[in-house]
């Protein structure tokens, strides 16, 4: 491939592009059934939809009128399977196979948006009358600044023409013939970018460090995303691999690297597909492999899949499991960018930190730095999911308030609950309470705060979760995901979890918050790796915010939000039970009893606190104390 | 599904022709055991002895290798391997409960296989599909937003 | 490439050290001990138990100072307020998964662990909880393992791996949940392991040890059987370690007369059966370059090299010398020769021998070394197990006064002495076989070229005209790069020597254990044989041949050396053995 064919696949795909990006333009004539199929969407079906549009257009005659492209994620996963239809950027949700005849017969044969299906949920917002909403005017789409998301649900991810036409390895044909590595990198430096994987260090420093001249230097992308609750990097390689792709032959281009891995979950198969075919693609136009665009730069990417292990995720231990081992972190220095991959000094960056590179390339270091805030500049995704009506994935600028995302763009705490908490930065990272909500989100404020950004999962609480019972489970989870290597992390947890445990079973004596400082501490500053040091951040900052919750479950043997099953009992109001005897019947313990409309009792001693009488009850008579 | 002599035998040379073929690329380790798992559904210690043996390594780092990663198997797995999404977002929906009711209606815990061998569990930490939390899935079959209730049928579906 | 250096401080103290030391080595240049219980000097250095952190002035957290780099200017603290208290708070955090038996523990008084809970002042145990991992495996004749008192430091791990080239053990399962073991969870006894007790050495803790044989002797000496005892040459040179003397300290007399005062009927010499090993096998050689015999010939006194070779090299089975090892030849002539000459019947016999050796405790249950259906050996204790005997039966050991082995099978010369060096065998059998094959007196008995602690030695050996080319490892490691280099064509021996332990028997893993921080300090492989090489050079008679025990066994009772009768109390053969006796298909 040289450039003037990268211009004319550019040129021929243009038309189209534009047409999915500001809608209400004129269009071709033809519609663009985008069906997305990220893994949320693929899991509700949208498989079968695109199949059932193709032939559905086909029967109504009009199969040369309609593109159908199975794109990556829109990010609205609580709505899927979701389907936008271009030109006029009507926003279909919930589709079900059984729509499709309606929509192309209705929508795309006469014109006519099915509205029933179209979500429009556009808040405030004032539009010109006549004028249906589209996708970017709903709440959802409205405060978002989609930038590493940008092709996600634009183009068709397993055809590298549709990725061409959107600029796709310009940002590369750019650096090869017209910059230097030094001005990349410079490049990178200027545009404030931060690892977008957890710590926030800047990636232009990182690629300096990696300069110095050497034999051999590896690239290599961590997509090993294992934060439960996580998966913005999933739905980058879903919607947009090759942008990917391409930033990494930019990073190898600027420190001197012919060779990049891709470590991806294999928990992850449509990723891994899409990046299979991204590659196999980008090798037969020449855009990876020996001489890019006849410059003599060579790079190719290889990929590797993960095996289940959440540490692999840091970068150490990533490394070490490519060569071969148990993904243990090694000690820090040496830094990869010295001793890496194989022994070779290594750039290693996550999946959303590559998604930016091209367009820094393209628009400029200022363009990239004006977005966000000064010391946190650009965007962030977040995949947002717990209790929350907008579940899916938002890209916010940097600075964006939690209240903005939660409500404005999640669309607040369904089922008229309370908001308690929101948790960011996964494991690693700590709960922010309601008082915390206008918090400016960017790696600073949420540091200062006692949480991290991480790499953008956001978890919301209501007021049905217990504090320490999420505090426990993220303890459970890094007891699992311990390598075992360093003592701190691989007894610290476990002691840390054993007290907790002990609590939320009512167990708890005097002490064992101390105890629980005392060890966090520990790990903060002694454990091995950032796994380690961070593995307590969820019981610090439940502690800074919910220690009354803590206390009440140590001295009042209570559980304020009622989710501590030792600590809580099942009871029958008595004012309430219409002594109907259906909780009796549902319950699958016999621990109901009593005389036909007369109050029904529990027997504590036989309750399994289930909680199915208190869902069966009609009369809301059951409680839990 | 237990494999027969016969397929044993054939996925051993299968197995013998990827290592050969992979042996020298840098760090061949990982990805000869997931071959291996994937063609077997676990590792054995033939199969650990074969990959040890071809790659010079001890057995017992192989061994190490296996035990430390949740995708490899020293059994094999069931027919169908349930796994319950047990990541953040499922979990405060409500997927613990899930899982239990998936663990008490076939009668094993997370890890274990069903003594006729139809079932595994697997609690798996986070498929990505938090918008459907809590999540299940069987053998790619995703079920979304699950109550303990549902289990019942859906594990019926396979249990024919 | 130059010499490149640094220039650091640490604790104030300035010190110049080579660009690729690390903090841990500046450390100890400037006189500061910083305290590590998983490092060990060129074996394990992986930063896990975060006891050696220190503070470097511009880094980020607390380092660990035996993998971190040095640099220049660099300014490390390693002696703060909260540099102690993480290191309380991490041996808090090992004890809380440690099986706390210290009073009754075998390592009690050089346990590391507790040596360091000492000096930061542990006295309190805040965090228990269950234990990772309980699993006790006492199923070996040779070693026991006992995870309950792991502290998964890992220095086992790599001393088996790295150093012995054998990975019987290593890390299974993750987090909290691993551990350190053999596949499936499954015994030593089945795994590939040599029992050469390497790992036991490495063990900073309780956690291996051999397997018990004081009670089987203390039994065995309250039974009214006569007990006859016979220590090895390398158990002179390393006992007095176990009552205070410097490492390399001989005491071959207050040895004997300890012996003697815990009720052993004869005191006898392992170092007799060196020497008669030595007329065997310089025969044995010497037929084999007469009669176009297999070679190299290889030695086969090591009990965990002759298991590694049956495991890993069965190829090279018929190559090694068919010579029982000293203390099994010994054991035979006392069951035979000693009985007949003092009439006592073989079966009230009892033989114990003393070895620096976890190994010979499998060795003395083969059962084809025995003879009319008596085990030639009935106990072997290492080193340290006749130390705590002597300690407990109240000997004041450095009080004792000096006294010969007793006579018959006692006497040794220096080829004997020096079987428990690396080299020693081989040197000691040149002295021989030169002497034999060509008639002539030697010069100079001291063949150099062997000596030393090389993991791989060779020499060209001028057998007056005749040359041969000889080769010495030491380490199954070792062996088996040299193996390998003679299986490729690369090398071409007539004999060779192997040992299983680095070192030879000096270090064996039946030796007194030396804690990491001396090991840094403290060359024991040269310093232990150094012992060896003086009482060598002090004998008066330094050749096997000549000693007049010797001569007298072969013409009272053997005959000639590899007659029939030496052939068939002397001598054994081999066979392969599984790595993984479960997993035989």
């Amino acid at each position: 491939m040289n450039l003037e064919t990268l211009a004319r696949i550019r040129e021929e795909g243009q038309a189209n592009a534009a047409m999915r990006v500001a809608t209400g333009l004129p269009g071709t004539g033809v519609h663009h059934v985008m069906v997305c199929g990220g893994t949320g969407c693929t899991s509700s079906g949208s498989e079968k939809l695109c199949e059932l549009f193709a032939s559905e257009a086909e029967k109504q005659g009009i199969a040369d009128k309609v593109k159908v492209v199975r794109t990556g994620c829109f990010g609205l996963c609580a709505l899927g399977p979701i389907v936008i239809v271009y030109p006029e950027g009507t926003f279909y949700s919930q589709v079900k196979a059984e729509d499709v005849a309606e929509i192309v017969e209705s929508h795309l044969l006469g014109g006519e948006p099915v509205e029933r299906l179209v979500y429009e949920d556009i808040g405030d917002l004032k539009l010109p009358e006549g004028h249906s909403p589209t996708l970017y005017d709903t709440v959802f789409y409205h405060k978002q600044l989609r930038l590493a998301l940008r092709n996600c649900g634009r183009i068709n991810p397993e055809d590298i023409n549709e990725y061409i036409a959107v600029d796709g390895y310009r940002a590369l044909a750019k650096v090869l013939t017209e910059m230097t590595p030094d001005e990349v990198i410079q490049t990178v430096l200027d545009s404030g970018l931060r690892g977008r994987g957890g710590a926030g260090f800047p990636t232009g420093r990182k690629w300096m460090f990696a300069k110095a001249p050497a034999p051999k230097k590896y690239v290599v992308c961590n997509a090993d995303e294992g934060d439960p609750g996580a998966f913005m990097d999933r739905s980058i390689l879903e919607g947009d691999p090759h942008a990917v792709l391409e930033a990494m032959a930019i990073a190898g281009y600027a420190i001197g690297a012919d060779e990049g891995y891709i470590y991806v979950r294999a928990e992850y198969p449509i990723a891994v597909q899409r990046l299979t075919i991204a590659i196999e693609q980008a090798r037969e136009a020449g855009l990876l492999g020996k001489d890019i665009f006849g410059t003599g730069f060579d790079f190719d990417i290889q990929l590797r899949l993960g095996a289940g292990a959440f540490v692999c995720g840091e970068e150490t231990a990533l490394l070490t499991s490519i060569e071969g081992n148990r993904g243990e972190p090694r000690p820090r220095p040496p830094f990869p960018a010295v001793k890496g991959l194989f022994g070779k000094p290594t750039v290693i960056n996550n999946v959303e930190t590559y998604a930016n590179i091209c367009q820094i390339i393209l628009n400029g270091a200022d363009w990239f730095a004006s977005q966000g805030t000064k010391t946190s500049t650009g965007t962030k995704v977040f995949a947002l999911g717990g209790k929350i009506k907008h579940t899916g994935l938002v890209e916010v600028p940097m600075g964006t308030t939690l209240r903005e995302i939660i409500y404005d763009i999640g669309g607040g705490i369904p089922n008229g609950k309370k908001f308690k908490a929101a948790q960011t930065g996964g494991p690693s990272g700590g709960c922010i309470p309601a008082a915390n909500l206008d918090t400016a989100v960017d790696y600073d404020s949420l540091k200062a705060i006692g949480s991290m950004m991480g790499s953008g999962g956001m978890i919301i609480m209501d007021e049905d979760n217990c504090m320490v019972d999420i505090a426990k489970f993220f303890l459970e989870f890094t007891v699992d995901e311990s390598c075992g290597k360093c003592v701190p992390c691989r007894l610290g947890t476990r002691r840390m979890l054993d007290i907790l445990t002990r609590i939320t079973e009512g167990k708890g004596e005097d002490g064992d918050i101390e105890k629980l400082e005392a060890i966090a501490a520990d790990l903060q500053c002694s454990a091995l790796c950032a796994l380690g040091q961070t593995a307590p951040n969820p019981v610090v900052s439940t502690l800074r915010y919910f220690r009354d919750e803590y206390e009440a479950h140590i001295y009042e043997k209570r559980c304020p939000a009622g989710a501590c099953k030792a600590l809580l009992q099942y009871a029958i109001d008595p004012e309430k039970c219409k002594g109907c005897s259906l909780c009796s019947k549902k319950c699958p313990a016999g621990a109901i009893s009593g005389e036909i409309k007369k109050p029904f009792t529990i027997d504590p001693a036989k309750c399994i606190k289930c909680g199915v009488c208190m869902e069966t009850c009609r009369f809301g008579a059951v409680v839990k104390k | 599904m237990a494999l027969t002599k016969e397929q044993i035998a054939s996925k051993t040379e299968e197995l013998k022709a990827f290592i050969a073929a992979h042996k020298d690329i840098d760090g061949p380790l990982m990805p000869i055991m997931q071959h291996a798992q994937e063609s077997f559904s676990y590792l054995s210690m033939e199969t650990m002895t074969l990959i040890a043996d071809s790659l010079g390594i001890p057995v017992a780092d192989v061994y190490g290798i296996a035990t430390f990663y949740a995708q490899f198997s020293l059994k094999p797995k069931g027919d169908y391997v349930v796994s319950v999404c047990q990541g953040t977002a499922c979990y405060v929906k409500g997927a613990a409960a899930v899982l239990e009711e998936v663990k008490s209606r076939l009668g094993i815990e997370a890890g274990e296989t069903t003594p006729d061998g139809k079932f595994s569990i697997q609690d798996t930490r986070c498929l990505g599909c938090c918008g459907l939390a809590p999540v299940m899935v069987v053998n790619g079959d995703v079920y979304g937003r699950l109550v303990p209730a549902d289990i019942k049928g859906i594990l019926e579906k396979y249990d024919a | 490439m130059e010499n490149k250096t640094v220039t650091l401080t640490v604790d104030g103290v300035t010190v110049t050290v080579p660009a690729d030391a690390t903090v841990l080595d500046a450390a100890r240049e400037a006189g500061v001990n910083i305290p590590t219980l998983c490092y060990l000097k060129d074996v394990n250095a992986i930063g896990s138990c975060r006891l050696c952190l220190v503070e470097i002035q511009g880094a980020r957290g607390l380092q660990a100072a035996c993998v971190s780099p040095v640099a220049e200017g660099q300014v490390v603290t390693t002696n703060s307020p909260k540099l102690r208290e993480t290191r309380r708070m991490n041996l808090e955090l090992i004890l809380s998964n440690h099986n706390r038996e210290c009073t009754s523990c075998v390592r009690s008084g050089n346990c590391e662990l507790q040596a360091l809970c000492r000096e930061y002042g542990v006295d309190d145990y805040p965090y228990d909880g269950k234990l990772s991992s309980e699993k006790y495996d006492d199923v070996s004749p040779s070693i026991v393992r006992d995870n309950s008192k792991c502290i998964n430091c890992r220095r086992c791990v790599a001393t088996c791996n790295k150093v012995q080239g054998i990975g019987a053990i290593g890390v299974s399962g993750r987090g909290f949940r691993s551990e350190i073991g053999c596949i499936y969870g499954e015994s030593l006894a089945d795994s590939p392991c040599v029992y050469c007790g390497q790992c036991i050495l490495a063990c900073p803790v309780g956690a291996l040890k051999e397997k018990d044989s004081i009670s089987d002797v203390y039994a065995a000496l309250a039974s009214g059987k006569h007990v006859v005892v016979q220590p090895a040459p390398a158990v002179r040179a390393t006992i007095g370690e176990e009552f205070g003397y410097p490492v390399g300290t001989s005491v071959t007399g207050k040895l004997a007369t300890a012996l003697r005062r815990l009720g052993f009927a004869k005191v006898f010499d392992t170092d007799f059966g060196a020497d008669l090993t030595i007329m065997e096998e310089g025969a044995e050689l010497i037929h084999r370059l007469q009669n176009g015999g297999k070679l190299p010939m290889i030695t086969s006194c090591s009990p965990g090299w002759v298991n590694y070779c049956e495991k890993f090299y069965p190829e090279f089975l018929p190559n090694l010398s068919t010579c029982k090892s000293p203390h099994e030849m010994e054991g035979a002539m006392i069951k035979t020769y000693y009985a007949e000459k003092a009439g006592i019947d073989p079966k009230d016999i009892y033989v114990v021998s003393v070895m620096p050796c976890t190994a010979k405790k499998f060795e003395a249950k083969r059962g084809e070394l025995s003879h009319d259906g008596l085990q030639d050996v009935d106990a072997v204790l290492t080193v340290r197990e006749l130390a705590k005997m002597i300690r407990s039966a109240g000997i004041d050991f450095r009080r004792l006064p000096d006294s010969d082995f007793d006579s018959l099978l006692g006497e040794s010369s220096g080829a004997g002495v020096i079987f428990g060096a690396t080299g020693g065998v081989m040197e000691a059998a040149l002295r021989t076989v030169y002497e034999k094959l060509t008639g002539k007196t030697l010069d100079d008995v001291n063949f150099t070229a062997v000596r030393g602690t090389a993991g791989v030695k060779e020499a060209e050996i001028d057998l007056d005209g005749k040359k041969i080319t000889v080769a010495v490892a030491n380490g199954t490691k070792n062996a088996s790069n040299l193996l390998e280099a003679v299986k490729r064509g690369e090398r071409d021996y007539t004999f060779i020597e192997v040992m299983g332990c680095p070192g030879g028997c000096v270090c064996g893993g039946g030796t007194p254990i030396v804690n990491a921080t001396d090991r840094v300090y403290i060359d024991l492989k040269a310093e232990r044989a150094k012992a060896l090489y003086a009482e060598d050079a002090g004998k008066p008679n330094r050749k096997s041949h000549e000693n007049s025990e010797i001569k007298a066994i072969y013409a009272d009772f053997l005959g000639s050396p590899n007659s029939h009768k030496a052939h068939e109390l002397l001598h054994t053969s081999y066979s392969p053995r599984a790595k993984y006796s479960k997993h035989e298909a």
